[in-house]
């Protein structure tokens, strides 16, 4: 693997960005291939490159069917973002939710303007941003491969949150609150003009476990988001 | 950890600053019951250090010796453990699996 190749893998990570790099299995001469370009010294054939820029979007990694195989063979490595995880609100359930959701694979950020509840000392290890939600979203982009919850029960800070995700390609967006209050929080996004969105939301947030405790209401949380990821949204 | 492949390429950037030999071993290839699915990486420097996984465990030492090889000589090398092989029977591949891992040089 060249220099350029790792920098070129490491930037597309960082900037959560799809890419497949393709290796010839006899002298490992590789080429990235994205969306839009072709970068490296290996070449590609039209159906080749066919071929890889499937593999980038369903996110698999295989060999290539149209290369010949053992020496000659062409594999195709999909790198695609990891699933990331927004928490609005540095409340006691993001306490628990933060770290359980790193070791499931996600990239965390905890998000609170608030100095007194993103700290370091309640949330050792975790990405924090004290930004208001909307600014913080507006800098870390929300893609397909990202989840949303508002746990924070502070309209100043869940509202401008849901304002971005529901037009946006997240996969999920989760709402803590009680009946009553979430029937005000469809009314506040109703009259923002997101009265189609607002079917998006998971209110109640996670799957019915019938735990109560911060850390049974993360598990439920976590669980919800994990199974909306590999089975989408039942209806 | 899904964060691994991450946290992989950033480990393999940090070695490779320090002026350490790297390699990258990657799973092109699997059939039956082989516990790393295809593009699973094991990332290993000259001391033998290693992050990720190309198995459940049971071909990972064999694959740490070929990277020192393949280090050594700047080429690339493409392994197959199975059932059938004496070699990954030694090592232990009992998981009835087969795979292929290529292991190549990091620049």
């Amino acid at each position: 693997m060249k220099p350029a190749v790792l920098t070129r893998i490491v930037e597309a990570q960082n900037r959560r960005r799809a890419l497949v790099a393709v290796t010839r299995l006899g002298d490992g001469e590789q080429c990235l291939v994205d969306a839009e370009t072709i970068n490296g010294e290996l070449a590609l054939s039209p159906a080749q490159i066919t071929e890889a820029r499937d593999l980038l979007n369903s996110g698999r990694s295989a060999l290539l069917s149209s290369a010949l195989s053992g020496a000659e063979g062409l594999f195709a490595r999909a790198y695609v973002p990891s699933p990331r995880l927004l928490i609005v609100g540095a409340v006691h359930i993001a306490q628990a939710l933060a770290p359980m959701a790193a070791a499931a694979g996600f990239e965390v950020v905890v998000i609170d303007p608030r100095g007194a509840f993103a700290t370091a000392e309640r949330f050792p290890g975790v990405a924090l941003s004290d930004e208001w939600p909307d600014e913080t979203l507006a800098r870390l982009g929300l893609d397909e491969a990202t989840a949303l919850v508002a746990l924070s029960h502070d309209p100043k800070l869940d509202d401008p949150a849901l304002e971005l995700a529901l037009p946006s390609p997240v996969f999920y967006i989760g709402a803590l609150g009680s009946r009553r209050t979430h029937e005000k929080r469809l009314e506040r996004l109703r009259a923002a003009g997101l009265a189609e969105l607002t079917g998006r939301i998971h209110s109640p947030i996670g799957l019915d476990l019938g735990g109560r405790s911060p850390a049974e209401i993360a598990v439920a949380i976590l669980a919800e988001v994990i199974q909306v990821r590999y089975r989408g949204e039942r209806t | 950890m899904q964060t691994d492949t991450e946290s992989l390429f950033e480990t393999l950037c940090r070695w490779r600053a320090e002026g350490k030999s790297a390699a990258l071993a990657t799973v092109v290839s699997t059939w039956g019951s082989s516990p790393r699915p295809e593009g699973s990486h094991l990332a290993v420097d000259e001391a033998g250090h290693f992050v990720g996984s190309v198995s459940g465990g049971c071909i990972e030492g064999a694959v740490i010796d070929a990277a020192a090889q393949v280090m050594a000589s700047g080429r690339p090398q493409l392994l197959e453990f199975g059932v059938s092989d004496e070699q990954a029977w030694q090592v232990g591949l009992a998981c009835g699996g087969r795979v292929q891992v290529f292991v190549e040089p990091v620049e």
